[in-house]
């Protein structure tokens, strides 16, 4: 339940008594918010005293008579305009002076109010500037919240580039120092390792450059009619000598057209992402199936290893960024960890998703599904 | 020769810590787990072992120094810390109140200087 500061600002003792009552049972239900706001007044007679009370009281919503005994209430506007604060003012005024209510809104007035009002037109105008400034509260909030996560992604990142480096700077140092005696082999896998550490940052950028570049929404996305099976057989191609490192074999099943509109470059992210990572943690000698289908406005393009496996838990948490599986058998696999959040990130773009099924030891099979004319609804939609 | 039981899931911690204690004259073990290390030491002891904290669990160090002060009391363990900067808990192994539950001989903050590690081990060593 939140609460707003509203203060009222009349020289009649019963205008403000009579709004005071109005207001003190009254709440606004937000749905936005998922909440209700109920208001907390307090009174002034004069400007000048307003003009402490907003200082000392800190109201959200100014109710603010504009024919007053001192300075007029356009004055007092007039003194808090510019000020800092999300405070919005409800001008009142007792003829319904057209003049008065262009001032106001000039000087940053919220809404207008007649003299004579009812209860209701009270709730009315300041329901609407409760509404107007929970909304605008919360926009800020998740704006600052955005903010967070790009901070926390940055920080995680800089940790995850960090931690390689000072890894083959330990090898480095070993090597100069000579600290490893005069055997040749020691010295051979420490190269060796360092070489494996350095692309596995390599990886790292260039997935962290994926990202950002579908992220951005910036770059231009090149829409074809995309044929799946022939894309998925350069894919196949391409890691062919990869996957003969540990005798796995690659092979599609398609046995029809499978054809979508959209962004050659992120199909094969997508692809690359899966294909390499169902060889990546496999047994040696296992085998890597890719299967296309398509069906009522979807494509679906799964990929099945006969690896290490997962447990549920690990299954649930797959999709997240810089997430890894740790345990013995993924010990020595380098990944970035953002392979799996890019595919999903794509996917969505496309109107589908990604899902794993998992066992132990046996395998996995990651499935994402594609509209097939995504591009083709989402210009309607424009 | 005398030998050291090297415990870590990071592979490239070990291989550092390995080849320079190789050249400094151990025979050196190695374990990447609580259960292959307790497995390793049934096969053949070592004479002193050096276990990182953080493996697979957060306690695994833990864990395992506690197994091989039960199964072989009288082995010294360094346990190798890099707490802090994963977690944001401090772990202060200079008060006596947080060693007291602890089974370890020593510890060791990462990253820990080779120079560091052999002149603990050294000391544990001329103790035994």
């Amino acid at each position: 339940m939140e609460s707003l500061r509203v203060l009222v600002v009349d020289d009649e003792p019963g205008m403000r008594l009579g709004v005071e009552r109005v207001l003190r049972n009254f709440s606004v239900s937000l749905p936005e918010i998922e909440g209700d706001v109920h208001f907390e007044i307090s009174q002034a007679e004069t400007g000048e005293e307003a003009l402490e009370l907003i200082d000392s009281f800190s109201p959200a919503i100014l109710l603010l008579d504009n024919k007053l005994p001192g300075i007029s209430g356009l004055d007092v506007l007039e003194q808090i305009a510019g000020r800092d604060g999300d405070m919005l003012t409800v001008m009142i005024s007792a003829y319904a002076s057209l003049d008065v209510a262009i001032t106001a809104t000039k000087q940053g007035a919220f809404d207008f109010l007649a003299k004579p009002f009812t209860p209701e037109e009270i709730k009315n105008v300041v329901g609407k500037a409760a509404r107007h400034l929970m909304l605008r509260r919360e926009a800020r909030r998740l704006a600052e919240e955005k903010k967070r996560l790009r901070f926390e992604f940055i920080s995680v990142l800089a940790h995850e580039l960090k931690a390689p480096l000072s890894v083959v700077e330990s090898y480095l140092q070993i090597i100069a120092d000579k600290t490893a005696g005069d055997d040749p082999e020691a010295y051979e896998k420490m190269v060796s390792r360092s070489i494996i550490r350095l692309a596995g940052m390599r990886k790292m950028i260039k997935d962290i450059l994926d990202l950002t570049y579908i992220e951005s929404g910036q770059k231009k996305r090149d829409f074809i009619e995309l044929d799946l099976k022939s894309i998925a057989e350069d894919t196949i191609e391409a890691f062919t000598p990869v996957a003969a490192e540990t005798d796995v074999t690659l092979t599609l099943q398609c046995d029809k057209p499978v054809t979508m509109i959209g962004d050659r470059g992120e199909i094969d992210i997508v692809l690359n992402n899966l294909v390499s990572n169902a060889i990546k943690y496999n047994r040696q000698g296992g085998q890597v199936t890719v299967v296309l289908d398509q069906a009522e406005g979807e494509v679906v393009l799964a990929v099945t290893d006969t690896g290490i496996g997962m447990s549920e838990q690990e299954v649930a948490k797959l999709f997240g960024e810089f997430v890894r599986i740790k345990n013995k058998k993924t010990q020595n696999i380098l990944g970035s960890g953002l392979g799996l959040s890019i595919v999903k990130k794509i996917a969505q773009i496309y109107g589908g998703d990604i899902k794993a099924v998992s066992e132990p030891d046996v395998g996995t099979t990651f499935t994402v599904t594609l509209r097939s004319q995504a591009q083709a609804e989402a210009n309607e939609a424009d | 020769m005398t030998k050291i039981l090297l415990v870590d899931d990071d592979i490239d911690f070990i291989t550092q810590q390995e080849v320079q204690l190789r050249a400094a004259g151990y025979e050196v073990l190695i374990a990447h787990g609580v259960q292959e290390a307790m497995d390793l030491l049934q096969e053949q002891k070592a004479d002193l072992a050096v276990v990182d904290l953080m493996m697979q669990h957060m306690d695994d160090g833990f864990v395992l120094s506690h197994q091989i002060k039960k199964t072989y009391p009288d082995m010294p363990v360094i346990i190798l810390t890099g707490v802090a900067s994963e977690t944001g808990l401090e772990f202060d192994t200079s008060t006596q109140e947080e060693r007291s539950w602890i089974k370890a001989n020593a510890f060791l903050t990462k990253p820990v200087r080779f120079e560091q590690l052999r002149s603990e081990i050294d000391r544990l060593l001329s103790e035994k």
